[in-house]
């Protein structure tokens, strides 16, 4: 792994929720530094505020304290260089796989839409699936459609927020392998959060370890094993156990 | 519940799907047969009577006529309706401010029978068939503004943001998210409507217009006490209420709309 520059840049970064009852800190202090081309996963447990993380640094909502750059640009809205992948399935029901996957293709011609959708559907691997919608679709390949809707946009960033979580196992494994084949091609950079530790291990090039709530970063884990990984080569083993003891410290469990 | 309706209605055969309805509808026929044989009215046709009675219409040329008028009428008013009822549900579901502006008067206003309105119908359209299609409106919106209003406000909010990750102008964001995913729930609401406005059409007729089935009803007990003829009448409006009901469901089952159908 070559180290890149630069690419996304969290300073001091604090999210507290206002209730009319209570305040809720559900960030404290984060500093991170993400680099053009890295797979970074930010690993925590549910409701630790990981998500709320990725929705700052995808300017979907504002930052109580600290800010977020890219390129160093400051981020204050949504942008379609920076695309998120959501937790639920955020493909659009009335649109089919083609449809779908051209949705942020609009202002691109007829012909390059068509070029640029037969690419990603092929990438994705739903040749055949075309026209179906996706209600037509298993779990798997609605995930796949939504990929490649982000990836269609050729953006320089890509947000996936436990984009696997509600696979069954196997097909979770799969789609694992593909993000890993598609990042490689399509060399992006990529913030992906996720609860699952082995997930984090197959996938980042360095695992974000978060405490619980506020959620601080507790520790960065560089996974110095090269693609593919053996998952059954010591030092995969040892990575994976010292980031569950850290997990174990971090939230008791 | 949903799930095991459906797959004992899988487990028909295409046959049984089209033999149950027509025996149901045999079987009420010789029970009206019956039930006038035994008790004897002179009110009550018999089927063969009402048979006659129809034939007796198509030989005066009026039925088509009438069932055309009606269609009309209700075409007009459910079309002003569908398309008032969804540019005001939208933004009424869009916005809360707006949605507490109006809902008290459409609350106020949707309980009351269209039926109340016929006096002050015919005081404001006189003698004309704007009275009965202003009823016919009346019928139809309140069903299409709440349905409308109801299936923006539970959009999935993810849908707004990826629309808004990728950029999307405001026209766009209407035309290729928001009026696509109410589609269904509206289509919903537009049946109601239909059928709702299809069944108010008999009492609008009734506002001194000189045609329609409503009329036809009217009219036949009036001149001579032609039960028959009013049995007739109720008879082309529950059969072309089903036929317009079995219209929209088709609708249902296009491609893009289908998914807001399925559990």
């Amino acid at each position: 792994m070559t180290p890149g520059r630069p690419k996304v840049a969290i300073r001091g970064l604090g999210m507290t929720f206002t209730t009319p009852d209570k305040q809720v800190e559900v960030l404290r202090g984060i500093d991170l530094e993400v680099r053009e081309g890295e797979l970074l996963c930010v690993l925590g447990p549910s409701g630790c505020g990981k998500s709320t993380l990725l929705n700052v640094v995808a300017g979907f909502l504002r930052p109580s304290e600290g800010e977020v750059r890219i390129d160093g640009e400051l981020v204050t809205a949504p942008n379609p260089r920076r695309i998120f992948v959501f937790q639920e399935r955020g493909v659009f029901p009335w649109l089919t796989v083609e449809g779908n996957i051209g949705f942020g293709l609009w202002r691109l011609s007829e012909a390059e839409r068509r070029e640029r959708v037969a690419h990603y559907v092929a990438l994705v691997g739903l040749q055949g699936f075309e026209h179906a919608y996706p209600q037509e679709l298993s779990g798997g390949m609605k995930q796949r459609v939504e990929v490649a809707r982000a990836f269609a946009v050729d953006p320089d960033v890509l947000y996936l927020d436990e984009p696997f979580g509600a696979l069954d196992s196997i097909t979770r494994l799969q789609m694992r392998r593909e993000l890993l084949r598609i990042w490689q091609r399509e060399k992006k950079t990529v913030l992906f959060v996720t609860h699952d530790i082995d997930e984090s291990v197959q996938l980042a090039d360095r695992v974000v370890v978060m405490s619980a709530r506020p959620a601080e970063i507790r520790r960065i884990v560089t996974i110095d094993v090269p693609h593919p990984r053996d998952l059954s080569s010591p030092r995969y083993i040892e990575l994976r156990d010292g980031i569950f003891e850290e997990i174990g410290l971090a939230h008791r469990v | 519940m949903s799930d095991s309706a459906a797959r004992s209605d899988d487990r028909l055969g295409a046959t049984a799907r089209v033999l149950l309805p027509v025996g149901t509808t045999i079987l009420a026929l010789l029970l009206w047969q019956l039930l006038v044989t035994l008790t004897r009215t002179q009110v009550f046709p018999l089927p063969a009577e009402v048979l006659r009675g129809i034939g007796e219409l198509l030989r005066k040329g009026v039925l088509w006529s009438y069932v055309g008028d009606s269609l009309r009428r209700v075409a007009v008013g459910y079309a002003v309706a569908a398309v008032l009822g969804i540019a005001l549900g939208v933004p009424l579901g869009r916005s809360a401010t707006l949605e507490r502006l109006v809902n008290p008067l459409i609350q106020v206003l949707r309980p009351i029978s269209p039926l109340a309105w016929m006096p002050l119908a015919v005081i404001w359209f006189g003698i004309s068939d704007l009275a009965p299609i202003f009823l016919i409106f009346l019928a139809a919106f309140f069903p299409v503004v709440v349905a409308t209003a109801n299936a923006v406000r539970t959009i999935p909010p993810m849908f707004f943001r990826a629309a808004q990750n990728f950029a999307l102008p405001r026209g766009a964001l209407l035309r290729r998210v928001l009026l696509p995913a109410i589609v269904p729930r509206v289509l919903t609401g537009l049946r109601v409507a239909l059928g709702i406005a299809w069944m108010v059409v008999v009492a609008a007729e009734m506002l001194g217009v000189d045609s329609g089935l409503g009329y036809l009803i009217l009219d036949s007990r009036n001149a001579g006490k032609r039960y028959d003829l009013v049995v007739a009448g109720m008879l082309m409006i529950g059969v072309i209420g089903l036929l317009l009901d079995i219209g929209m469901r088709r609708l249902e089952r296009l491609p893009a709309v289908r998914w807001g159908f399925q559990e």
